[in-house]
């Protein structure tokens, strides 16, 4: 008796071209019962969900990366060839292939499922997103289809209600009649023309089976026409990005404030229950205004997030991969280098993960080298911290505020650098690099579905919350232990940091700081700041309250602006724009890379850039009478 | 190759936005690509570029009108110019 027989776990897998609606059907199926991890060795995301079907019997779905063949040219290819092929020793070798199709666009998918049949496991093909091809007044002779095919077809709706009903019942038949089909399996890369015979056998059933409307949808041929021109569109890409960073700058205040008053609330509470002493102090300054500091910032990173998913859902991320190729390629940077480089905008973690779509070795490591420069939602909090603090809140024009045009512009020095610096890559370290091709479907515009994004942003949320739980909380403790101990001497005069490890640290730093405008407290900070950036806003907190008291930990920026020069804040807002502040993006930087020499490069030049910068931006400042 | 054809097929690199044809050959061993001409030729049939298919040059990038957007029968796909030069069209 096989497990499977006796009631065990089946596997099935998810495989599909790109756009085929396939995250959407797997968070239908799933709901939130999704697992994200890596594939072990590889950072490539494993994103598998358990499933039960209508008669009771479990199925974990694995959702593979999105593939136009199993010919594998970059790296999350190769991870869905190996799953498929059950080469992945840490795999479950899938024991039914779910291959999902876009209705509207089946040409490719159909070429997919043609060499899917070669390698012989079970295979079901799901026309996903039927509703929109049936509103167009396509028609599909599923029979007919499947005849020919040789393989059963099934249609859905991932975004409707009960729109997976049918493909539920098909799965559960599925479950129960299955036999075990484990091993490894023979298979070789398809030829040339074992492709266009497969494609030429597509066209066949398409032919056959598949009558097109008379007039074809044209609301992505009217978009395109103006989000594709070639002034208009590029005008309408800066719109979205300028307003995606006025609303992660001004949308998410209410909500911020809420909550920091929140955590203050429950900082007063401690404070007040506890006997003032060493327990008192960890709890307050040390947990709750650690903690409390970063998850005051969630509100920005889901909105900025809900961007992402949004334009990702609606199929614009592929257009504005097409209005950026030449601009981006003029930096030696690939066009589909912009969606890794958009994705760290709001972490360089995801967006070098991300960076396994470009499948050229060489543009993958310069778009890595330049991702950390691109503004991460980390470096926000540090960013909110300095503008409220030193710069004025006065409305320029409209609705364009003083505050948001400066944010504006560290994000503007951020790209401009990063297509600096990917230029110099270009220079140095590959003259003689050929340029990769640059090929990418555009995929008709969808209206995304509100369930699927807001899963999405679970899983990002959960995500950040997990960094801010267990990193950053232990970098947390961390510094109050270093701003706390050892106690003063019994007698003491002065505030009680200047006798702590902390300060011993910051003053060895200070001299090598100190041309840029740092105090020691800013030389502490920084240390802990390697963590995640958004960690030093906290440590500043825990220096200046420790030493300041009360008052000074209710309003950091209050602080700050009281204890720094506009200089030293300028100064420091320069230097998170360029310095290397995170220790988990160089640990992804070496995973990625294989190396350690690449990690060690990306570490060498944004510490060099950084202190030029802030050193010419201190040096300037005080001239012109800011110190 | 016949004389008339050779006159009436072009490269789809060389089109220009409104231009409507059907692809005759997959020509990449004489393009500039940097692929491998088997792998660019692997990858243009993976996209659907397959001899008879209808292509229509839908949209053209600002800088040098490039990259461009063609309608490859049902489906839009987005490459360079200098990777479109390996397919003839007419």
């Amino acid at each position: 008796m096989t497990a499977l027989a006796e009631g065990g776990v089946r596997h099935f897998a998810l495989i599909g071209t790109p756009n085929s609606g396939k995250t959407a059907l797997f968070n239908a199926l799933t709901g939130s019962r999704q697992k994200v991890a890596n594939y072990p060795g590889v950072t490539v995301e494993r994103k598998t969900g358990a499933m039960r079907t209508p008669s009771g019997l479990s199925v974990n779905l694995i959702d593979l990366p999105g593939t136009y063949s199993l010919r594998a040219r970059s790296p999350d290819e190769e991870v869905t060839r190996d799953v498929v092929l059950g080469r992945l020793a840490s795999e479950n070798a899938p024991d039914v292939l779910v291959c999902v199709a876009d209705a509207t666009n089946l040409r490719l998918a159909l070429r997919l499922v043609i060499e899917l049949k070669h390698i012989g496991r079970p295979l079901l093909l799901v026309l996903n997103m039927i509703d929109i091809a049936r509103r167009r007044g396509m028609e599909i002779d599923l029979d007919k289809l499947s005849a020919e095919l040789g393989v059963p077809v099934i249609t859905a709706a991932a975004v409707r209600r009960g729109g997976t009903d049918d493909l539920m019942r098909r799965l559960d038949e599925l479950a129960a009649s299955i036999l075990s089909h484990k091993g490894e399996l023979d298979w070789r890369a398809p030829t040339t023309a074992e492709l266009r015979a497969a494609q030429r056998e597509a066209d066949r059933l398409i032919k056959v089976a598949v009558r097109m409307p008379e007039k074809p949808d044209t609301l992505t041929t009217r978009l395109d026409a103006v989000l594709l021109h070639p002034v208009i569109g590029l005008v309408v890409l800066l719109a979205i990005l300028f307003v995606m960073f006025q609303a992660v700058f001004s949308w998410a205040q209410p909500i911020m404030d809420l909550i920091s008053s929140g955590f203050d609330a429950l900082g007063q509470a401690v404070h007040d229950v506890l006997p003032a002493g060493l327990l008192q102090s960890f709890l307050q300054d040390g947990v709750i205004n650690g903690v409390g500091s970063v998850i005051v910032f969630l509100p920005q990173i889901l909105i900025l997030f809900l961007f992402i998913l949004l334009l990702e859902d609606l199929g614009y991320m592929a257009r504005a991969a097409f209005l950026m190729d030449r601009i981006m390629g003029g930096a030696g940077l690939h066009g589909r280098a912009f969606i890794p480089l958009l994705s760290s905008f709001a972490c360089a973690i995801p967006g070098i993960m991300a960076t396994r779509v470009i499948d050229n070795p060489r543009d993958r490591l310069t778009t890595i080298l330049v991702a950390p420069l691109m503004t991460c939602s980390a470096r926000i909090p540090v960013y909110t911290l300095i503008i409220s603090a030193f710069i004025p809140n006065t409305r320029l024009w409209g609705f364009v505020s003083l505050q948001g045009s400066v944010m504006f512009g560290l994000y503007a020095a951020g790209i401009a650098s990063a297509l600096g610096v990917s230029f110099l890559a270009k220079f140095f370290f590959w003259r003689d690099n050929p340029t990769p091709p640059f090929m990418l479907e555009l995929p008709d515009y969808k209206l995304p579905r509100p369930r699927s994004v807001l899963i999405g942003l679970y899983t990002r949320a959960k995500m950040f919350l997990q960094r801010a739980g267990t990193t950053i909380f232990s970098m947390m403790v961390l510094i109050w232990f270093l701003a706390s101990f050892p106690r003063p001497p019994v007698g003491a005069t002065g505030p009680a940091i200047e006798y702590s490890l902390a300060a011993i640290l910051g003053h060895v730093l200070a001299p090598l700081l100190a041309p840029v405008g740092f105090a020691w407290q800013i030389a502490v900070a920084l240390i802990p700041g390697m963590a995640a950036r958004e960690v030093a806003v906290a440590a500043l907190g825990t220096v200046y309250s420790i030493e300041g008291g009360k008052e000074a930990a209710q309003q950091i920026g209050q602080a700050l602006a009281h204890q720094w020069p506009l200089a030293t804040a300028l100064s420091l807002l320069v230097w998170y724009i360029f310095a290397p502040q995170c220790a988990s993006t160089l640990a992804v930087i070496k995973r990625e890379t294989g190396s350690w020499r690449w990690m060690v490069i990306t570490f060498a030049y944004m510490l060099t850039l950084a202190y030029l910068a802030s050193l010419i931006t201190y040096n300037v400042a005080v001239a012109l009478g800011a110190g | 190759m016949s004389e008339s054809s050779l006159s009436t097929t072009s490269r789809l690199g060389l089109a220009r936005k409104g231009f409507r044809g059907r692809i005759d050959a997959i020509a990449a061993a004489d393009h500039a690509s940097d692929l491998p001409s088997g792998e660019l030729e692997r990858r243009l049939v993976e996209l659907g570029f397959t001899e008879g298919a209808s292509v229509e040059v839908l949209h053209e990038g600002m800088i040098g009108r490039d990259p461009i957007a063609v309608r490859v029968n049902a489906s839009t796909v987005a490459l360079r110019r200098r990777e479109a030069m390996a397919i003839l069209v007419i």
